[in-house]
C-alpha cells in the first residue's frame, strides 16, 4: 500500500483479503444459465432439433424426407431474408415494422419498371434494390439525427410506403407467364437445385448464405461490435468512440436493401408480382427473431438464432399441417413460443459470472 | 505549480448555457503536466459541464480550449480522443453485453494483418485480448480470469478498473476521470486511488473530479475550486485544510 494512505486506512492491511463471494457451488442450472448466456443461439437450436425430432417420430417418412425437409426451407426463405434486416434493427436495440412494406414496394418497382417503362429488367432490379435501400435510409435517417422513436417511424413509414406501393402500382399484378417470357432475371431466386429428393432455390441458398456472412460481419468486424454495443447503450457507445449516428443510418440502410432483395425473392417464390404480397412479414419476422432468442431490448441475441427461430416456425407450421390439425393450432403454439422465448431471454440476463 | 511550465490544457473564458441555465459562466482552467488537478464544486457548479467543454462531449458557446497551446476545437469525445485525452466517466461508458476486451477496443479495434484484415475487415481478437489482459495486469487487476467474460458479470469495482484501464492505456496525454470512487467500497476506492498514482508516475497528468475530500486531498497536487459556473480559486492541499475547501465551494468562506 502507498505511504499515502489515509490513517483511518491503515487497518486495511489486516483486514480480509477475500472478496465477497457467493456460494460457489455451482447448480446445474446454473451452468445451464451461463451456456446459454454465452451462446444465445443454443436455446432455439435445441428447440428446432426437438421439433424436428418430435415430428419425425409422428410422421416418419412423410415428414422425414429431403423433399419436406427442403420444403420447410423455401417456405422459410422470405422470412429468413426479412427477419435478417430485422434483426440487424433489433440487435441495435430498435424495431422495424415497415420491412414487410419495403419488400412489397421493392417488387413492385423491379416489376414496374421492367414492363411499363420498358427498362432492361438488370436495371429495374437496381433500382428495385435501390429503392428499398431509400426507405432504409429514410427511418435511419429519422431515427438516428431526428431521434424519433423506430417504433414510430417505421409505423409510419409501413403505411407510407404501403400506401406509395398501391398507388404506383394501382393495384395490378404482373402475371407470372409474361414474366418468365420477357423478364426471367425476376425469376432467379426461383430456379430450383435439385438433389436427390432434395428441392433447393437460389433464394433459399442465398438467405443461408446472407445470414452466415451477417454473422461473421456481427461477431468479428468492428462494426458489427458497434452495432451491439449501440443496442446494449447508445450513450455509453457514443462516450466510448463509436459513431453512433452512421452507425445506426447504415445499420437502416442494409436492413432496407435486405429487404429489397427480399423483394426479389419474393417474385420468385410466388412467380408474380403482387402489390398485395408479403402483407405478414413484418410480423412474421419479428416473430422469427423473438422465437431466436434475440432480446427485443437490444444488444443481445445471434443472427443464426433468427435462423433457427424461423425454422422453428416453418417445421411447426409443416408438420401440423401433415398431421391434418386445424391451423389455429400453430398459431396458438407459435404464440407460447414466443412467450417462452422471452421469458427465458430475461432469466439468461440474471446470469452471475 | 511553476509559472514557466505551459499548461498542457487549459480552458479560458468558457461558456455553456442551457435554456436560461447558465451552466458555465466564463470559466477558466488550467492543468499542468504531471500533475493531479482535483476539481470539486459544489452540485450543479458546474464541474461537469466544464469537464464536457474540455474532453469534447460538449461544445461550449463562447471561449477557447488549448491543448498544449494550440487551440483545439472538439466536436465529439471522439476527437478529443484522437487528440490524447481520455476521460472515464461517472456511468464508466461500457456496453455490459460484451467482452472486457471488446470494451477495452471499443471504437478503436485492431484488424488482422493482410487479406483477412484489410478486405475482410477481421478483428485481431487474440492481439486485442493479449494487450487488454497486458494492460489489466499493468495496473494489478489480474483477479479478473478471463478477459471474454461480459462486463455484466463482473463488480463494481472491476468495472470501475476495466474503464480506468482503458483511459490509462490508450490516454498519451491527459486523463479525465469523473467521480472514480463514488461507487465503490472502501478497498476497491484504496485500488483505484494506487492506480490513479501509478498512471501520473508515468508523467501523464490527470483531472480527478471528486466529492470524496479525504481522497482529493491525498493525492491532488492542486485543487480548482468551482462556484457558480467559474473557477473561484486554485488551491494547494497542503497550505488549506479541508473544512477551508468545503467552505470556499459553499460560499462560506472567501479565499483570500
Amino acid at each position: 500500500m502507498s505511504k499515502s494512505q489515509q490513517d483511518f486506512e491503515s487497518v486495511l492491511s489486516d483486514s480480509a483479503t477475500d472478496v465477497a463471494s457467493f456460494s460457489q457451488k455451482k447448480t446445474l442450472l446454473d451452468k445451464i444459465q451461463s451456456l446459454l448466456h454465452a451462446n444465445p443461439a443454443l436455446v432455439p437450436l435445441i428447440v428446432l432439433m426437438l421439433s424436428l425430432l418430435v415430428f419425425g417420430l409422428i410422421l416418419g417418412e412423410k415428414f422425414f424426407s429431403p423433399f419436406s425437409l427442403t420444403l420447410i426451407l423455401q417456405q422459410v426463405a422470405i422470412v429468413g431474408f426479412v427477419g435478417a434486416a430485422q434483426t440487424l434493427i433489433i440487435i441495435t436495440a430498435g424495431i422495424d415494422l415497415s420491412v414487410g412494406a419495403i419488400m412489397v414496394l421493392s417488387s413492385v418497382v423491379m416489376g414496374q419498371f421492367t414492363f411499363r417503362y420498358g427498362l432492361p429488367v438488370e436495371f429495374a432490379i437496381l433500382c428495385g434494390l435501390g429503392v428499398g435501400a431509400i426507405c432504409g435510409f429514410i427511418n435511419g435517417f429519422l431515427v438516428a439525427v431526428v431521434k424519433l422513436p423506430p417504433f414510430i417511424v417505421t409505423l409510419g413509414m409501413w403505411q407510407i410506403v404501403l400506401a406509395s406501393n398501391f398507388l404506383y402500382s394501382a393495384n395490378e399484378t404482373i402475371r407470372s407467364q409474361d414474366i418468365a417470357e420477357k423478364a426471367a432475371a425476376l425469376h432467379f431466386f426461383g430456379e430450383k437445385v435439385k438433389i436427390g429428393g432434395a428441392v433447393f432455390t437460389y433464394g433459399v441458398i442465398f438467405m443461408v448464405v446472407l445470414v452466415l456472412v451477417l454473422n461473421y460481419i456481427l461477431n468479428h468486424t468492428a462494426w458489427g461490435r458497434h452495432v451491439y454495443a449501440i443496442g446494449d447503450d447508445s450513450d455509453a457507445a457514443e462516450l466510448s468512440g463509436v459513431q453512433v449516428k452512421k452507425t445506426l443510418i447504415s445499420v437502416y440502410v442494409i436492413a432496407g436493401l435486405i429487404c429489397a432483395l427480399a423483394g426479389w425473392v419474393l417474385i420468385g417464390r410466388i412467380g408474380s408480382v403482387s402489390p398485395t404480397a408479403g402483407q405478414f412479414a413484418n410480423i412474421e419476422s419479428i416473430t422469427a427473431v423473438v422465437i431466436g432468442g434475440i432480446s427485443l431490448f437490444g444488444g443481445r441475441g445471434s443472427i443464426m438464432g433468427m435462423l433457427f427461430g424461423a425454422l422453428i416456425v416453418g417445421v411447426f407450421s409443416l408438420g401440423l399441417r401433415l398431421i391434418g390439425t386445424d391451423p389455429q393450432w400453430t398459431y396458438m403454439l407459435i404464440g407460447i413460443l414466443i412467450i417462452s422465448a422471452v421469458a427465458i431471454d430475461q432469466w439468461i440476463r440474471r446470469v452471475s459470472a | 505549480m511553476n509559472n514557466n511550465i505551459e499548461p498542457i490544457l487549459t480552458g479560458r473564458g468558457l461558456v455553456k448555457r442551457y435554456g436560461r441555465v447558465t451552466a458555465l459562466d466564463h470559466a477558466d482552467f488550467d492543468l499542468y503536466p504531471g500533475e493531479i488537478l482535483a476539481v470539486i464544486g459544489d452540485n450543479g457548479a458546474g464541474k461537469s459541464s466544464m469537464i464536457k467543454a474540455v474532453s469534447g462531449a460538449t461544445i461550449p458557446d463562447e471561449g477557447e480550449v488549448m491543448l498544449e497551446g494550440k487551440p483545439v476545437h472538439f466536436t465529439s469525445p471522439i476527437d478529443a480522443r484522437e487528440a490524447g485525452i481520455e476521460t472515464v466517466y461517472q456511468n464508466l461508458a461500457l456496453s455490459p453485453a460484451l467482452s472486457i476486451a471488446d470494451n477495452m477496443f471499443m471504437g478503436r479495434e485492431v484488424r488482422k494483418k493482410g487479406f483477412l484484415g484489410k478486405y475482410m475487415r477481421m478483428l485481431d481478437r487474440p492481439k486485442m485480448e493479449q494487450i487488454a489482459r497486458d494492460k489489466l495486469s499493468e495496473l494489478g487487476l489480474l483477479t479478473i480470469q478471463n478477459i471474454n467474460q461480459t462486463v455484466e458479470t463482473l463488480s463494481g469495482g472491476q468495472r470501475q478498473g476495466v474503464a480506468v484501464a482503458r483511459a490509462a492505456a490508450f490516454g498519451s496525454k491527459v486523463i479525465i476521470l469523473d467521480e472514480p470512487t463514488a461507487a465503490l467500497g472502501v478497498k476497491e476506492s484504496r485500488k483505484v486511488l494506487e492506480l490513479i498514482s501509478d498512471v501520473r508516475s508515468r508523467g501523464i497528468p490527470i483531472v480527478l473530479i471528486s466529492h470524496n475530500m479525504p481522497h482529493v486531498f491525498e493525492v491532488a497536487d492542486r485543487i480548482h475550486i468551482h462556484r457558480l459556473g467559474k473557477r473561484l480559486c486554485v488551491i494547494n492541499p497542503k497550505d488549506y485544510s479541508m473544512s477551508d475547501a468545503v467552505a470556499f465551494m459553499t460560499g462560506a468562506k472567501e479565499p483570500t
